[in-house]
């Protein structure tokens, strides 16, 4: 089934996500859409689905236009697509979830799940997926919920299929079988639109990739595009891909976890047994697939779990147990994982948010009384300091974009004299120029002598700051590896190989990571 | 691919599991409770219960237990059931279900012994406990069905209280005009219907908070009874108040059924509106839980923008349930009017709304659990009157708190968890 | 949860990022985990003067129709509208500028009545509005902590249960029986705000249903003891005796008036929680739980005590509420001592968009209605019920600025650079 977007453009009051953009998907190929964090890909997606009525512009199915009313008529009209964010009932079942809007019903609308059950085995069985239907959704794995995700389109009988940055939550070995998968249905004749901002993976797997950037097709490219320009054209001017950066020079290792264990309320463990330890000066990078323990690793940290075993040391003061106000002012700096959720107070103004864990020290306030004057001057000198671009410092948060509002956080918690410095993802939904900027206040905290700990689900993220590398997997330290160490290996310790037998199976491929070496895309470097 | 098998199962369970003490600590209250009220506290003499009314086909022999003697049995089950409970949560972190639900069943016989053996009539049907009631357990279980409705589609619905009020006043009202008990009816669903309205049209197109929206409409709807009630009501012609003699629904009994003991003068005594209840209950179970309607509902209530992204009109299936539901309460609004009491007073439903709220959370959400949570504290609300009268060991004010402090309990995650549907009270907005 | 796409309408003018990068995609409006009252403080304080005036106009027109369309004297002339229009109109002129004429009279000031109370209605109003001030407060300030506090009625009774134990059981000194009175009602009411907001601290129970069921739990219990040990032995009523003297609000106007030193107290509560919420280091943790708990929490605050003093804190507040009615004008305790004060409390609140001066005018406003609709029930006969009617309209229009908008056919103005 071939698809055409003509002249769509999708205006939300005075911001225009997309602009008179075109795009032609053909029969049978995998057609990327390649772009930055915001540049509009989603939602010209979901324009295409019907979640959202363009403001001008036409949709081609066939060369016959078509008009949604909604998502029933983009399914109708065979078009599939896998949310970002899956669009699965947790309490319900598998079959429950891809029967859901397409029921198959016996008299007085009762329900039959007999024949959904039997569509699930059958697409699982072709794929070789491995769901079972009377799983419960939110039993079940990232993974094999995006699979769900998948059956549900195909059970559709959708011709094409949008898949909206599927690889985020995968592993890399998970996200090569996707690939395969994706190769398979568009033999079968099903077009795919791939959405995504990771370079490697859209040369992989696209037939063809269409660069968007604020909103508006900037070109197409074929997938052997060199890395370097589909960069250039993603962000709209020559990216320097690696930071500048120089060795590490570790000093005493102040910061020590010791045997960590952090259990939920009912009694998993989240994180089983993690001994790591920070030098002074030191960027540890935690890498992992989203979900395997790092954010209980940081919040741990700043005593934010209540069920947690083992030792948290800094300047061999033990950490755990304290509350998290005595541990920001034992020294600890902390950019959390969400900065919108977890960081900011979006309500509050830009001066508020820059003192959110200062303002019962003087000079912020004094006897319990705020001194704002104090609050407005800092927060004047923190926003020309940290180059937040707000209008003025009394403007909600939550009006900033991303790049600043992290940027707030950043000011704020490299405020003060840091004995160690914690950051989640501090580049996630960030744009290029902030990412820049961010990496180096990053990289000089390090170099004034603080052990640093970054944890990011991005691997480039990682290999770009990590002086080491320790991956996470089911909550278990799978090993920790030079900062230097090839994505292969990283992958495979990802999907949970520990260290060391990781590097045995890529010698007996013989494959190109040579244990400790600089793989030929890591040099490569790619934005994320 | 061996790989990948492993990375299914990130999360490992864990036999060494955080436990929660709150059942144990619950239940062993309660027991030190029966042991101190029951046993230590307990009357000397024998409780009564007769069990079948002097009209029945088949009469069952009084039953006449040692209140002592129950009491002192009660406690002793109680206290090693809240023993057994504390042994599951410390070897297994988990309380069999059955524990629970016997302590309970136990607990209230001891509580009714206790209460009964005390009275100084000691002498109360048990056929009358049930059957008065339902006169309050009626009302409450249409309330809680309307909650049901809206809340399982994900619109919270405090304004259950000015829809029975609604529904009672139109009711009187209508039926007093026309002299039709049912054309009363009819206007009671309507009347609940337009409460439904107002709520739907503040809470979902104009994105009100919903707890606002219900807590005012209670007001507006208390205010406006109010109002009609002194300027329409009170009006008298020839010395009667025409407009508040509202025609009466007169109880049906179904042969056979009726006859059986305790559950026949309980259920199958009962107005069209009763009948009605009973068919209501198991319907909307099936319907949520069986059907695609049902389906789709829940889907709407738990991840609107799941259902929306099938082809499911979010927006719509709230409005639809939230005036189903209004309509629903009213019904039970009609009730108050056409059945128990044969006039309209101001603010008649006196808080029955909250107890629906409250029934509604004890029953999880569930329509059954609902009418289950209603039978409890309409029980409980019987009990206080036919107290008042007795002259007993608690006073009546202790059984009225029951249904609140037990809803406390509820949602303190004291008795169960009571999870609501997800997206309760979430407006949902489309861009 | 509803609403997580990567590209949110809204924050439509975010500042450009950094040179020639991209601009991103603006920050949503509203995070994912803010709280229930989060929103609703949102939507209270978005709104303008300008809609406030208007819901209380059209609030007003609509009681008006009511009153209009059930006016005996209105009915009749429409039996003949053919014959003599304009009978009908001035009989429906005659009926609500009667009504109103004598809310406005009973409110402010009537030059034709006989007696003094009667003829300045004003203070009559301020009378009514010192409750109202301070339970608005409790529901005011909880709501900026995300907490929406339906207690305000069961905290009322409370505190003046505990008021009135002090107040007719206990006997001291003058001026200090006054205060103990009102420590002791604070108390109360902090106790009884304090459940709600332990059991949201430490079990995630709603505060919505847990005052709730809170409310219906004090009115059993003050029956309870009302009945037994705080009865007065000589009254067959569940009611207290009398306050002693010393545990009763001075007059503030001599025997005269109703107004009481109550009053004073109310005001002085306004300084203080909006001292609190804008200047305190602890209402600026309050302002952060309410807005982002989880991101309160990352920052070091203890959000558990934060729900637990605001409860607390609110509790007390509306527990001066009920030593307002208690030793300022009801004088014994009975079931009903907090009236319908406990929901007023929370349309006063939201008139006032949750901000401590706004609560305060709101409250005189609903104040006037109460002394007005007292005056209208007397000399219109018209039900004081038509004030409930008018009172929860105009918190609907408020809280629905959209719908007043479209009735006026306003466009909505929207700040530059602030949410959509």
């Amino acid at each position: 089934m071939k698809l055409e977007l003509r002249g769509i453009t999708k205006s939300f009051g005075s911001l225009v996500a997309n602009d008179h953009i075109d795009l032609v998907v053909e029969s049978g190929e995998i057609h990327s859409l390649l772009g930055e964090n915001g540049a509009g890909k989603s939602t010209l997606m979901n324009v295409l689905y019907g979640l959202y009525e363009p403001t001008s512009g036409e949709i081609l199915v066939d060369d016959k236009p078509v008009k949604f009313s909604g998502p029933a008529d983009a399914m109708a009209a065979g078009i599939g697509m896998v949310h970002q964010h899956f669009m699965l009932v947790p309490v319900f079942t598998v079959a429950e979830n891809v029967a859901l809007g397409a029921e198959s019903t016996s008299l007085g609308g009762v329900l039959n799940l007999a024949e959904t059950r039997r569509k699930i085995r059958d697409i699982s069985d072709r794929f070789g997926f491995d769901v079972d239907p009377d799983a419960l959704v939110e039993d079940l794995p990232v993974g094999v919920q995006q699979r769900v995700e998948i059956i549900k389109a195909l059970v559709r009988n959708s011709k094409i299929l949008i898949l909206d940055e599927p690889t985020a939550v995968l592993t890399p070995q998970e996200t090569d079988e996707l690939m395969d998968i994706m190769g398979q249905l568009r033999d079968g004749g099903t077009s795919i639109v791939f959405i995504s901002h990771k370079l490697r993976e859209v040369k992989a797997v696209s037939d063809t990739i269409t660069v968007i950037r604020r909103g508006k097709v900037v070109g197409s490219a074929p997938p052997d595009t060199p890395t370097t320009e589909l960069a250039a054209m993603m962000v709209g001017r020559a990216v320097n891909l690696t930071l500048d950066k120089a060795d590490a020079t570790p000093g005493e290792e102040t910061f020590k976890v010791t045997n960590l264990t952090v259990m939920n309320d009912a009694g998993q463990r989240l994180l089983d047994d993690v001994t790591l330890s920070v030098s002074q000066g030191e960027i540890l990078a935690v890498a992992g697939v989203q979900g395997n323990g790092q954010t209980e690793l940081t919040e741990a940290v700043l005593g934010l779990h209540k069920h947690v075993l083992g030792s948290i040391t800094l300047d061999g003061q033990e950490l755990v147990g304290r509350t998290v106000r005595q541990v920001l002012d034992s020294g600890v700096g902390f950019v959390p994982e969400d900065r919108q959720d977890d960081g900011l107070v979006g309500e509050l103004s830009i001066a508020e948010n820059l003192v959110l864990d200062l303002y019962t020290k003087a000079p912020y306030s004094r006897a319990g009384t705020l001194n704002k004057a104090y609050i407005a001057k800092n927060a004047v000198d923190k926003v020309a300091e940290f180059d937040v671009r707000a209008q003025s410092p009394l403007d909600a948060a939550d009006t900033l974009s991303g790049g600043n509002q992290q940027k707030v956080v950043l000011a704020r918690e490299l405020a003060r004299p840091l004995k160690l410095f914690i950051a989640s993802q501090p580049t996630r939904g960030v744009d290029v120029g902030s990412i820049e900027f961010l990496h180096k206040r990053i990289v000089a905290e390090r170099d004034s002598g603080t052990p640093v700990v970054i944890v990011s689900t991005e691997l480039d993220e990682v290999l770009e700051l990590a002086d080491r590398i320790a991956v996470l997997f089911a909550g278990k330290l799978m090993g920790i590896v030079p900062g230097k160490s090839s994505r292969e290996l990283l992958g495979l310790m990802m999907a949970g190989l520990p260290a060391d037998e990781a590097q045995e199976q890529l010698l007996a491929q013989g494959g190109p990571g040579t244990p400790g070496a600089t793989s030929e895309s890591t040099s490569e470097g790619e934005p994320s | 691919m061996s790989i990948t098998m492993k990375s299914e199962t990130p999360k490992v369970a864990d036999a060494v599991a955080i436990r929660s003490w709150k059942m144990p600590i619950l239940l062993g209250v309660l027991a030190l409770f029966a042991v101190i009220v029951f046993v230590l506290m307990g009357p000397s003499g024998t409780a009564t219960f007769r069990i079948s009314q002097d009209t029945d086909a088949w009469q069952v022999p009084n039953l006449v237990v040692s209140a002592k003697g129950v009491g002192v049995a009660v406690a002793v089950v109680c206290i090693a059931l809240a023993y057994l409970a504390w042994r599951q949560t410390r070897d297994t972190g988990k309380i069999a279900k059955w524990v629970a639900l016997t302590f309970t069943v136990v607990f209230v016989v001891g509580l009714m012994v206790w209460i009964i053996g005390g009275t100084t009539t000691q002498n109360i049907t048990l056929v009358g406990l049930f059957t008065g009631a339902m006169l309050i357990t009626t009302p409450i279980v249409f309330g809680s069905l309307s909650g049901v409705l809206s809340e399982r589609a994900g619109v919270v619905n405090i304004a259950i209280e000015g829809q029975l009020l609604a529904g009672a006043f139109t009711a009187a009202l209508v039926s007093s005009i026309t002299g039709s008990a049912f054309a009363g009816l009819f206007a009671a669903a309507v009347a609940g219907v337009l409460v439904s309205v107002l709520l739907a049209l503040f809470s979902i197109k104009y994105v009100v908070n919903q707890i606002i929206v219900g807590v005012v409409l209670n007001v507006l709807v208390s205010g406006l009874t109010g109002f009609l009630f002194e300027k329409i009501m009170k009006t008298k012609v020839d010395g009667i108040t025409i407009y508040n003699q509202p025609a009466h629904l007169p109880n049906i009994p179904i042969p056979l059924l009726s006859e059986i003991p305790i559950i026949g003068p309980t259920l199958f005594r009962q107005s069209i509106i009763g009948y009605f209840m009973l068919v209501l209950v198991v319907a909307l179970w099936f319907g949520l839980f069986r059907t695609r309607w049902g389906l789709r509902v829940r889907a709407v209530g738990e991840h609107p923008k799941a259902a929306d992204t099938v082809g499911i009109n979010v927006n719509r299936t709230r409005v639809m349930n939230v005036l189903a539901g209004g309509a629903v309460a009213g019904i039970g609004g009609a009730y108050f009017t056409l059945v128990a009491v044969s006039s309209f007073s101001k603010d008649m439903t006196g808080g029955l709304g909250f107890i629906a709220l409250a029934a509604l959370i004890f029953g999880r959400w569930n329509p059954i659990g609902a009418a289950l949570a209603a039978l409890l504290f309409g029980v409980a609300g019987n009990l206080q009157s036919i107290l008042s009268l007795a002259g007993t060991p608690i006073d009546g004010q202790f059984l009225a708190m029951l249904p609140y402090a037990l809803t406390i309990l509820a949602v303190s995650g004291f008795v169960g968890k009571a999870v609501a549907p997800a997206a309760d009270g979430d407006p949902y907005i489309k861009e | 949860m509803s609403g997580d796409s990567t590209t949110t309408p809204g924050g439509a003018t975010a500042p450009d990022g950094t040179g020639g990068a991209l601009k991103e995609q603006p920050a949503k409006p509203a995070p994912k985990h803010e709280g229930e009252g989060t929103r609703v403080v949102r939507e209270i304080m978005s709104g303008n003067a300008m809609i406030s005036v208007l819901a209380v106009l059209v609030a007003l027109v609509i009681g008006g129709l009511l009153i209009v369309f059930t006016d005996p004297r209105v009915l009749t002339a429409m039996g003949y509208f053919f014959n003599d229009p304009g009978a009908t109109f001035s009989a429906m002129w005659a009926a609500v500028s009667e009504a109103y004429g004598a809310l406005w009279r009973g409110a402010t000031y009537d030059p034709g009545s006989r007696t003094w109370q009667g003829r300045l209605g004003i203070f009559e109003t301020l009378t009514f509005a010192t409750p109202l001030i301070l339970s608005g407060l409790a529901v005011t300030l909880a709501f900026r902590v995300g907490l929406f506090n339906i207690g305000a009625k069961g905290q009322i009774i409370l505190g003046a249960t505990f008021a009135g134990v002090v107040g007719f059981m206990i006997q001291l000194p003058p001026g200090i029986h006054l205060i103990a009175v009102i420590l002791a009602g604070a108390v109360g009411g902090a106790l009884w705000g304090g459940i709600a907001g332990f059991l949201k601290a430490k079990t995630g129970a709603h505060e919505v249903i847990v005052t709730i069921m809170l409310n219906y739990i004090a009115v059993s219990l003050v029956l309870y003891l009302l009945k037994n040990q705080l009865r007065d032995p000589s009254s067959s009523n569940p009611i207290s005796p009398r306050m002693h003297e010393s545990a009763m609000f001075p007059l503030l106007l001599g025997p005269n008036y109703r107004v009481h030193a109550g009053l004073i107290l109310a005001v002085l509560a306004v300084f203080v929680v909006s001292w609190l919420l804008n200047r305190s280091t602890l209402g600026f943790e309050y302002r952060a739980i309410g807005a982002n708990p989880r991101a309160a929490r990352t920052a070091g605050m203890n959000v558990s005590r934060g729900y637990i003093t605001v409860m607390l804190i609110s509790g007390a507040l509306a527990g001066l509420a009920g030593v307002t009615q208690l030793s300022g004008t009801e004088k014994m305790l009975d079931a009903d001592i907090a009236g319908s004060i406990g929901f007023d409390a929370i349309t006063v609140a939201l008139l006032g968009r949750s901000t401590p001066w706004g609560t305060f005018f709101a409250a005189l406003l609903f104040g006037a209605f109460k002394a007005g609709g007292t005056s209208m029930a007397i000399n219109a006969d018209v039900s004081i019920d038509i004030v409930a009617v008018v009172q929860s309209l105009i918190v609907l229009f408020i809280a629905a600025p959209p719908l007043v908008r479209s009735m006026f056919r306003i466009k909505e103005v929207r700040r530059e650079g602030v949410k959509a």
